[in-house]
């Protein structure tokens, strides 16, 4: 159930313009090519489904027409994302991650809580959650088009995988790709995807590495991948504490109201008081206390977030590249039975020959990639840190302010 | 009521002037100021003893210009139920008559035995920590009460070195108000004569309570969720600060390493301001709101006894009539020794109905002066704890603005 269930007016329909740009810094020097640019301007919530419109601007020869939009679903995106992952040419390349799914569960509780509390709530306090819970619900949906937009944006700054037809097919093809969709799923055997997981780290880690870099990238990446999975599920709780927080302090100036509104006017001072102190609970508060959060939860949890699912890619791009350090050192065996059978030398030579190959591609193009990667990383980081630290000072002056104000216009009477 | 004409009048009379009366008490309870310079505290909490029968002592510190005492300065070692045993002498002496007594902070059974057994964990310094300051405002309200300041009991508590063991304790705790409340509730209902009451203050002070009494709780309950939650966030703060700092451990990049492990001493010490802020939020509001809710049962038992006492004067009355109606029957009969023995009656009677309407007056004056005293005591208490908690907030928003300041070249060095 959506939440245009409960709202009198149509579904939110959001128009998000630059506003945005203090969003979209999880993956920085993206869409500065000005051959192929790719925004997400619309989004639309129907039922249960997010329908996205995918904006496109281009110089390039290879799309029929300079500027175009689409509308693309979740679906879409991930389609796309697992077609790029099945391309074995791609098999050098980190693969941005899919976004994913948008994640209305916290808000359509909260939506429950609602509808099942409203006898028991005053008119006041209906109002105040019901407007924080559109506020939430729309957070969550701007999170879900910046992610989405992401990771289309990483795909058009990428020399090679910004040229994949199938990413053309993405951003141009005016009908809808469900149909596509279904053929791929027949199509794949999933060579890639029905390989055992939960076996690469095994392999990753059991291959004799001959190149220093990758040793290295090994070692680093397994480590710091846990470390940011840690990292990442306690900056989740810590930012879902800072959302109960805000939560308790709109029940509390909904209290304080009642309260206040009880005071017999013979003292006034206290009905004053009271209402001075709910006032600035509402306001401040619970607005800047809820801005900590969701600034706090886009600037580092979200941003732990990404790269972990980013480094998941840089895994795969690793576990990749084993797998076809152990084809290569099988097809070494196989080639040395055949000599010594003296059978099919020639084919196995072959087959010797094309392993290495693959893996010299995989291993060159790898170590580029890997080496974009830590500087992406590092400038992502960077970015994030700052801002998150300018924004945290900046509301707790506010904060400051408003609160210095309170307490002169209490003490003063 | 049926009463005989004098009575009647002398009433009609009360109910006509009161009204004229109180806007003239209430502006002499107004300038009725207070004089009263008197500092309590409770400190340095020390088990005494071992085992079962071991128990908390606490320092009581009086310091005070106020000419009752004999020093100005001095203190006393006092053990939880020494305050119980205080409380119940002063209830038993003042409830009835109308004064608000401040009630005894709540027994513990759970938390004493964990002090008691010796564990010397967090919860239970904080349980001690949390009755220190309860006992410390309970003694505060109660020396700041005017006529309870300069009872012996409280200046013999205070004073003397050694005191009496209190018995029976049980009596007068807060629950034990509050079955007392109850009791005197049901009294009330089961009264043969609904009051009816011809002053419109009583009513509407007692309905302006009833509604004060419900907000409370409900704002008690939404700051102990908040106090709750920023508890939770305390702890999710370290431990984010662990993880970050395993990040930056495992980072290979040096000056984005370094940010991350500050970024992790940052949080730590947002940690400690949290658990600060938790501890403001504890005790400058949620303590405060419990104490009032308690209180405010006090003044409903203060109203209630005034309803017992109306029904005490009406049964008196009752048992008069019935009196004069069979002194008026043996008028005809040929019975002298029981005519003079119904005459006693009713003259003795006629003493307790008189006492009956002056005790009643006396404690509807009495519950006027105490409303009024508490609710500017009141509103003075919330005042200066809206005040102290939002310079509470401004204290950890000064530091949050110190640490992220500090932090941020560290982030701007990553390069």
């Amino acid at each position: 159930m959506c939440l245009q269930a409960l709202l009198p007016r149509p579904a939110p329909h959001a128009s998000f313009i630059q506003e945005g740009s203090a969003l979209r810094s999880v993956s920085v020097d993206l869409n500065n090519d000005a051959s192929l640019l790719i925004d997400i301007p619309d989004a639309l919530c129907e039922r249960d489904k997010v329908k996205f419109t995918v904006h496109t601007k281009t110089t390039l020869s290879s799309f029929q027409k300079p500027e175009f939009s689409v509308p693309r679903q979740h679906e879409d995106f991930i389609w796309l994302h697992d077609t790029l992952v099945e391309t074995e040419d791609y098999a050098g390349l980190i693969i941005p991650p899919a976004p994913p799914k948008p994640d209305f569960e916290s808000p359509r509780e909260k939506m429950h809580k609602l509808g099942e509390g409203e006898a028991t709530m005053t008119k006041e306090e209906y109002t105040k959650m019901k407007q924080e819970l559109e506020a939430e619900y729309l957070a969550v949906f701007k999170k879900t088009v910046q992610v989405h937009e992401v990771f289309l944006q990483r795909l058009s700054s990428h020399p090679v995988l910004s040229k994949d037809r199938n990413f053309q097919i993405f951003l141009e093809y005016d009908q809808d790709l469900s149909v596509r969709r279904k053929n791929a799923k027949e199509m794949f055997g999933g060579f890639f995807k029905n390989m055992v997981k939960s076996a690469d780290e095994v392999l990753i880690a059991g291959v004799k590495e001959v190149d220093d870099f990758f040793e290295q990238e090994k070692t680093f990446l397994l480590d710091y991948f846990s470390k940011i999975k840690e990292a990442t599920a306690k900056a989740e709780k810590m930012t879902r504490s800072h959302k109960n927080i805000a939560d308790d302090y709109i029940r509390l100036s909904a209290t304080l109201n009642s309260l206040s509104a009880e005071e017999s006017t013979n003292y006034y001072i206290i009905k004053f008081c009271l209402k001075l102190f709910q006032n600035f609970l509402r306001v401040c508060l619970k607005k800047v206390e809820g801005r900590v959060a969701s600034d706090e939860e886009l600037k580092l949890t979200e941003l732990l977030r990404y790269y972990m699912r980013d480094i998941q890619a840089a895994k795969d791009l690793l576990y990749r590249r084993a797998r076809a350090l152990a084809d290569y050192e099988n097809s070494n065996k196989a080639l040395d039975k055949a000599r010594l059978k003296g059978k099919d030398v020639s084919q196995a030579e072959e087959h010797q020959k094309r392993c290495l190959q693959k893996f010299d591609t995989l291993s060159e193009s790898g170590k580029k990639e890997l080496t974009n990667f830590k500087a992406r990383r590092v400038v992502a980081f960077r970015k994030n840190l700052v801002e998150m630290a300018e924004l945290e000072v900046k509301h707790a002056k506010n904060n400051m302010t408003l609160l210095q104000g309170c307490i002169e216009l209490l003490s003063g009477n | 009521m049926s009463c005989d004409a004098p009575t009647h009048c002398f009433i009609r009379i009360i109910e006509i002037s009161l009204p004229f009366c109180r806007f003239f008490l209430q502006i002499e309870e107004e300038e009725g100021g207070d004089s009263f310079d008197i500092h309590i505290s409770v400190s340095d909490p020390e088990k005494v003893g071992d085992g079962m029968n071991a128990y908390m002592a606490y320092k009581v510190t009086t310091k005070t210009s106020v000419a009752l005492f004999r020093q100005r300065d001095f203190s006393v070692k006092r053990r939880f139920s020494d305050f119980l045993g205080l409380h119940s002498k002063l209830a038993s002496k003042y409830l009835h008559i109308g004064y608000i007594v401040p009630p005894a902070p709540e027994k513990s059974i759970v938390g004493m035995t964990k002090v008691k057994v010796g564990k010397e964990d967090q919860s239970s310094n904080e349980f001690v920590e949390r009755r220190r300051s309860a006992l410390e405002r309970y003694l505060m309200r109660t020396v700041k009460h005017p006529i309870l300041l300069k009872d012996p009991d409280v200046l013999q508590f205070l004073e003397s070195s050694e005191l009496p063991r209190a018995v029976n304790t049980q009596a007068l705790s807060s629950a034990g108000i509050l079955r007392m409340v109850n009791k005197a509730a049901e009294a009330v209902n089961k009264m043969t004569i609904k009051m009816n009451e011809s002053d419109a203050w009583f009513e509407e002070k007692q309905q302006h309570f009833e509604n004060l009494d419900a907000q409370l709780r409900k704002l008690h309950a939404s700051v102990e969720c908040l106090v709750c939650h920023r508890k939770e966030l305390s702890v999710n703060t370290a431990q984010f600060a662990k993880s970050a700092a395993m990040l930056g451990n495992s980072e290979d990049h040096t000056a984005l390493s370094r940010a991350l492990s500050q970024l992790a001493e940052v949080e730590e010490k947002i940690d400690q301001l949290h658990q600060d802020q938790a501890n403001a939020d504890f005790y400058l509001f949620s303590e405060l709101l419990g104490d009032y809710v308690r209180l405010i049962s006090a003044v409903k038992g203060v109203f209630d006894q005034r309803m017992k006492t109306w029904q005490k004067w009406q049964d008196s009355q009752m048992l008069l009539q019935k009196k004069r109606e069979a002194e008026a029957k043996l008028q005809f009969t040929n019975k002298p020794d029981k005519l003079q023995q119904t005459k006693d009656e009713i003259k003795e009677l006629e003493g307790r109905v008189q006492q009956g309407e002056r005790d009643f007056e006396q404690i509807s004056k009495t519950i006027r002066k105490e409303v009024s005293r508490f609710e500017k005591d009141r509103v003075k208490d919330f005042k200066m704890s809206i005040v102290k908690y939002l310079e509470s907030l401004v204290q950890t928003q000064q530091q949050l603005i110190k640490y992220w300041e500090a932090f941020l070249p560290e982030a701007k060095a990553i390069s």
